[in-house]
């Protein structure tokens, strides 16, 4: 059970997949402008990383050890795949979840967020229940850092950023911030 | 859309500096984050992607009348996951060291937007020899960018480059920059300078008008 909850919190906080690894960083500089969105894009994330860890056991176990090099081909055809049906059956089943969801859902297949999570969950060998663990983990560290950095966004807004700082710039910047404040929680594991 | 006529010298240049993918239009952040905390490390990087750029848009473009519209992207999407492999088990046989240190970013090629944009916005729509140009152009661009992030942070990180120390054993490397926040703070510095070099130039030149292309509106950026 530790064992579990360690690897939870080091995805979620530790190492934050946007803010150490640096996946998932279209939709964050793309959607994290109003915290409302931020949080509906982290949702959506959660559930296909844990669905795209299913899918990933499921390839390493069952259909991979016969043709290790079709992994990267695999995966994401499966991944796609899955979240192409996902959608298809939330759109028959509750209408009203596919409009909140709205574009993100098929945006998620090409997040590099959620491949990255099915090859790191590979390369460490993880079991079933630990590759949960960590995606569990991982989606809600990105709806995270996605919520910090669109409220820190909406603040922003009214104050006076100067003229070559606009745009892009001041938010690599306050994500290098947010990223730097995250290392504190390095400590986390180091004393365990 | 039909394609707006340019010729092979624009196709070529465009990429590498007025439309660079990482400065300008801000697609492929993954690596240009995170693999650049070294220059070796960058270059890989960029030449891994240059291959896989150049033979997805040389197949993409060969393969254009047969690939319905419908299932076009997959089809992109499988021709880069090929390439891709070859690059990881290529780079896994000739430089194991940079592989190892590289993860699973190699793989992770596969999801840069650049090269999907690329596919999409140019390669499914013209003659082979555009293609090749427009993914050569976009790829040195791709390169420069990482040797820019990667230059920078080794050299306030670690005091060295490519792996030669450059101000001798006083200085104190700043360690923050080979660290993660070191990518961002690097690209948000780089994009700052940018800003201010082109709001100098554009007061300089109240008059003159950017050339046609630039500042196009960015095509693709779906993800």
């Amino acid at each position: 059970m530790g064992e579990l909850f360690w690897i939870l919190v080091s995805a979620m906080v530790v190492n934050n997949f946007t803010l150490y690894y640096f996946l998932g960083l279209c939709p964050f500089m793309g959607v994290s402008a109003r915290v409302e969105t931020a949080v509906r894009m982290g949702m959506a994330n959660v559930f296909v990383m844990v669905m795209a860890s299913l899918c990933a056991w499921f390839l390493n176990t069952f259909i991979l050890p016969h043709a290790p090099y079709l992994r990267l081909i695999s995966f994401i055809v499966v991944i796609a795949s899955f979240v192409q049906i996902v959608e298809m059956v939330i759109k028959k089943i509750s209408p009203k979840l596919f409009r909140q969801l709205g574009i993100y859902l098929p945006l998620i297949t090409t997040n590099c967020a959620i491949l990255g999570l099915a090859l790191f969950q590979t390369n460490r060998g993880y079991g079933l229940v630990q590759g949960l663990f960590f995606a569990l983990g991982a989606g809600l560290g990105l709806t995270l850092a996605l919520v910090l950095m669109a409220a820190i966004r909406e603040t922003g807004e009214l104050s006076d950023t100067p003229d070559i700082a606009k745009g892009m710039a001041i938010v690599l910047i306050i994500a290098g911030s947010l990223s730097l404040a995250f290392m504190g929680f390095a400590g986390l594991l180091s004393s365990t | 859309m039909s394609p707006r006529e340019t010729t092979a010298q624009v196709d070529f240049f465009r990429g590498v500096w007025k439309e660079n993918p990482v400065i300008i239009q801000m697609l492929g952040l993954c690596p240009a984050l995170a693999v650049t905390n070294t220059v070796a490390n960058s270059l890989a990087m960029g030449f891994a992607t240059f291959f896989v750029l150049t033979g997805s848009s040389l197949l993409v473009s060969l393969t254009k009348k047969w690939v319905p519209s419908e299932v076009r992207i997959p089809t992109f999407i499988l021709i880069i996951a090929t390439f891709v492999t070859v690059a990881d088990m290529s780079l896994e046989a000739l430089v194991p060291v940079i592989h190892k240190q590289l993860g699973a970013f190699v793989a992770l090629i596969v999801v840069n937007c650049m090269i999907l944009s690329r596919q999409e916005a140019f390669a499914s729509k013209r003659p082979v020899g555009r293609s090749l140009l427009d993914a050569f152009g976009t790829g040195v661009g791709f390169i420069i960018a990482m040797v820019m992030m990667g230059s920078v942070r080794e050299v306030l990180g670690n005091g060295t480059l490519l792996g030669y120390s450059l101000f001798g054993p006083n200085f104190e490397p700043w360690v923050i920059f080979i660290l993660p926040p070191g990518g961002f703070l690097t690209l948000g510095f780089w994009l700052l300078f940018f800003n201010w070099w082109q709001k100098l130039r554009e007061e300089r030149a109240k008059v003159r008008e950017w050339p046609d292309g630039v500042a196009a509106p960015v095509e693709g950026r779906a993800a």
